[in-house]
């Protein structure tokens, strides 16, 4: 057995953008991931290498999808292998440049005071689109990254420490965030949760901004123990309150959007907080708890509700949290322990995931190889299907699983892959009714929806060139589109175009 | 459809995953005949504007721009009269068929639109976050019958609102881009685990509602010439088609009335009142009036002080209406005491919301309120028998 030079890695997953400059983009990442696994193609020993499903499995919830190159590379490859693989190529910075007004200066929060309601009414149209263009830099960066785990991860951090645009109302400090959030994507859990509680529009958005000695705003001491640690149950009303006191005089320079230590603002008393006293401040808290199991425990669990079932395994979470404590909370202790398990391997844990919406827009783009334009119509889709990123519903983030199909979704999904793999048909037919760029009644449309149609006309999928990679081995096409077989098998004689249509359309396909 | 022909039309194992739910509807005996139409005025409707308290001197004096002129409030009684754009109300109101709703909020109120919307939508307190919508968490306990189209309909936008998590809810701007849309789906075929059963169970529900709906009824009646209007169309069609369906969710957007309130509110009053004295209007000629009740509500009321800007900002406790054939027409809940503002310089409740959820629950439907409601409220006395 050879194993696939590296240089191959998600490269054909990679989506192709036009652009030339994000083509360079990604081919230097992939020149720089080839630098970084130059010397760690496997050496094959006694341990049995994955195999195609396994390889489809493990990649197919650690990215987006698949290809076909890229699972043979993992293929060969043993369980840690593949993991060490994917975990050595993470939480690097973004390959997409961020909007430009990120490089402007920093937009007071204050701006809105004082405005008349026609210069807010403006302002507040700018703070839309500025949120819409960061939207669309991360769903641009989730197709073109070299490191689909990276995105994932992240993603995985956003649902988990949640923050949303709509009540931070500041593009600059969101972006900021998913900057620190992508950081530590892969690094050190407890370097994170010190780095996410003062990360200022984390502060503004669970309320510390408003926590001061003698009115305490209790709302980040409540989610910091039920959401970020501990998980429900495992704490008092008692510790929220004397934790509250604790992370009294946090704030932000509203000018500067940073991180402001409000002296004066902050009680330096005495505060029992999980049986531990002492004049704890902020920090002292969160060390607390991270001194207790059950945080590990819960992230733990929390992992495998992501990558594994959604019902976790008391004991196999037991050792997942184990290794995870015992690493000092390196996130890619846990994912190694987790990824490497025989549970994530067994057949009752395949194709039991339901997809998100991000994972069914992107991962379908990224598999299929699209070309596409501006990402305008996938940004309008993931919040259609229920996912808009950067403004989750509320600070338990996006409840995921069976929750995103209802019948809506289920119809709107359907829809959206329908017609993605009629784009080439639509695009003929307006090319056959003489050549219009847009049809007639553009000229009535809005704005936004012209821009939603040219984006649409910019999307591209060469189906033959995709098809051809199934050319000497057809079978194989349906191992890589579905986790499992489809409920509703095509009839013989399907082929080609109508063979992926049949198999995007079956239930199984929401499935990962 | 009798249960044979249904085992027939879809395969035994698709059955099988719904069974429990048959169980359960024939068990609980909810009225769910009685239809629900539930109108969400979005943004945070302005309470006082719309009921207005004309005769209490605070009002004006808070309202020096905002409040209706005494002459030009439609009055209900000595203290209480409805915005003037609100006139096509009055004749519901003199059949003793409206039902108003003064003072209805919840304890510790959340003035972000999004949060608070969450918490109507829920059923939450104002510090617990819920996933399921409340009227979802009634129809897990108490299914509507296997032969109805859908528990719930959302017409005119894909927010599920109180009926989100409920499997058999359907979402559609007009019933032909449902069908259209539902052609994609051909349920078949056997759940091997607990997410294809889910995504099989709720295929299964688009086409039982797809196979049940169509738009074509004509009505005598004229429905406004806008969104709104045509939204209460739809709505009327799906009740004429006889798909069986228990809540109907209706939506009116643009109530956060920062600025230049007058005129907006007033244009927004004036759409709402004409389109549901249509759909009044269009039930009756189907027959459907008498076993409907119309319930508006809202995230939050506004301000009792109009701001700097000819607006009034996010509040808390506002009034509501209820309407429908057997509703008992009156004054409900209490008046607003703009005297006894709290530290946000907002109203205090006097009736929860919960309250009029339980109403809907055990009054309209006969099914139990505190499971879907995690907890006990105290129904209005506001439907006939």
């Amino acid at each position: 057995m050879t194993a696939t030079p590296p240089d191959v890695l998600f490269n054909s997953a990679a989506c192709r953008r036009r652009k030339p400059d994000k083509l360079l983009g990604v081919s230097i990442s992939a020149l720089a991931l080839l630098g970084v696994l130059g010397g760690s193609i496997p050496s094959l020993g006694q341990a049995a290498a994955l195999g195609f499903d396994d390889a489809r499995h493990l990649l197919n919830r650690t990215s987006f999808a698949a290809g076909p190159a890229d699972i043979e590379t993992f293929a060969a490859l043993t369980r840690e292998q593949a993991v060490d693989r994917l975990l050595s190529w993470t939480g690097k910075p973004a390959v997409t440049p961020p909007p430009s007004w990120m490089s402007e200066p920093f937009e007071s929060l204050r701006r809105f005071r004082g405005m008349s309601p026609e210069e807010r009414k403006l302002a507040l149209r700018e703070l839309l689109r500025k949120a819409f263009e960061l939207q669309s830099w991360w769903l641009t960066e989730m197709l073109v990254t070299p490191s689909p785990f990276t995105e994932k991860m992240t993603l995985f951090w956003h649902n988990h420490f949640v923050s949303s645009q709509q009540k931070v109302r500041s593009p600059q400090l969101m972006y900021r965030q998913n900057v620190l959030l992508r950081r530590h994507a892969l690094g050190n859990f407890g370097a994170l949760l010190h780095a996410i509680a003062r990360d200022p529009a984390m502060v503004i958005y669970l309320d510390n901004a408003s926590n001061r000695k003698g009115q305490p705003n209790e709302n980040f001491a409540r989610e910091v123990m039920e959401l970020f640690t501990l998980g429900e149950g495992h704490y008092g009303e008692r510790d929220i309150k004397e934790a509250a006191r604790a992370f009294t005089g946090w704030g932000i320079d509203p000018d500067r959007g940073e991180f402001l230590f409000r002296r004066l603002a902050h009680d330096d008393g005495v505060k029992t907080v999980l049986g531990r006293s002492g004049s704890f401040n902020g920090e002292a808290v969160l060390d607390i708890l991270l001194a207790q199991p059950q945080t590990a425990e819960h992230i733990a669990a929390k992992l495998w509700r992501e990558f594994v079932s959604p019902e976790p395994d008391p004991a196999a979470v037991g050792r997942v949290a184990k290794a995870f404590r015992e690493s000092g909370y390196e996130i890619g202790a846990a994912l190694r322990a987790l990824l490497t398990a025989d549970a994530f391997y067994e057949p009752r844990n395949r194709a039991v995931l339901i997809k998100s919406p991000v994972e069914l827009v992107v991962g379908t783009l990224r598999q299929f190889g699209f070309a596409t334009g501006e990402p305008l119509p996938f940004v309008l889709s993931t919040a259609q299907l229920g996912q808009s990123l950067l403004a989750p519903p509320n600070v338990k983030g996006w409840p995921g699983g069976e929750a995103w199909i209802n019948s809506t979704t289920l119809l709107a999904r359907k829809a959206f892959l329908d017609r993605l793999f009629r784009v080439e048909e639509t695009r003929a037919m307006m090319a056959a009714g003489g050549g219009m760029v847009l049809p007639k009644a553009a000229e009535s449309m809005t704005e936004g929806r012209q821009r939603f149609l040219r984006a649409m006309l910019d999307v591209q999928f060469d189906g033959g060139k995709w098809l051809s990679q199934f050319d000497d081995r057809p079978q194989l096409l349906r191992r890589v589109v579905l986790a499992a077989p489809p409920v509703q098998e095509p009839p013989a004689d399907t082929q080609g175009l109508d063979l992926i249509r049949h198999l995007v359309q079956d239930p199984v396909y929401q499935l990962k | 459809m009798k249960r044979r022909e249904f085992l027939s039309a879809v395969g035994a194992a698709t059955v099988a995953a719904i069974a429990p739910h048959a169980a359960f509807a024939q068990r609980a005996g909810a009225s769910y005949d009685r239809l629900l139409v539930l109108v969400e005025l979005k943004g945070g409707n302005d309470g006082l504007n719309t009921v207005v308290p004309y005769a209490d001197f605070a009002y004006s004096r808070l309202r020096p721009r905002l409040a209706i002129p005494r002459d030009q409030v439609l009055q209900l009684d000595q203290q209480f009269g409805l915005h003037p754009a609100l006139e096509p109300l009055m004749a519901l109101w003199q059949g003793r068929e409206l039902a108003v709703v003064q003072g209805v909020g919840y304890p510790g109120a959340n003035l972000s639109h999004f949060r608070s919307i969450d918490i109507w939508d829920t059923a939450s307190k104002s510090n617990e976050y819920l996933t399921e919508g409340w009227l979802a968490r009634a129809f897990g306990a108490a299914p509507a019958p296997q032969a109805f189209a859908a528990d719930g309909v959302v017409v005119g936008g894909a927010e599920m609102g109180p009926l989100r998590g409920g499997v058999r809810t359907i979402a559609l701007t007009n019933p032909e881009q449902f069908l259209r849309q539902s052609r994609l789906v051909a349920p078949a075929g056997q759940a091997r685990n607990a997410a294809l059963e889910h995504l099989l169970k709720v295929e299964q529900n688009i086409v039982r509602a797809a196979a049940r709906l169509h738009g074509n009824h004509v009505f005598a009646t004229a429905f406004p010439a806008n969104g709104f209007g045509n939204a209460v169309r739809t709505a009327a069609q799906l009740v004429a088609s006889g798909a069986g369906v228990a809540v109907i969710k209706l939506s009116l957007g643009g109530f956060d009335t920062h600025s230049g309130q007058p005129a907006r509110h007033a244009q927004l009053l004036k759409t709402l009142a004409e389109s549901l004295v249509a759909l009044k209007g269009a039930l009756t000629e189907i027959g459907r009036w008498d076993s409907t009740l119309v319930m508006t509500y809202s995230e939050f009321g506004r301000r009792p002080r109009e701001n700097l800007s000819n607006g009034t900002d996010h509040g808390t406790a506002s009034a509501h209406f209820v309407m429908g054939g057997r509703v008992k027409g009156g004054l409900y809940g209490a008046p607003p005491e703009l005297a006894r503002l709290d530290g946000s310089d907002n109203l205090s409740f006097a009736v929860d919301f919960r309250d009029l959820y339980a109403t809907v629950l055990e009054r309209w439907w006969g099914v139990d309120a505190p499971g879907a409601l995690n907890g006990r409220f105290a129904a209005l006395d506001l439907v006939r028998a």
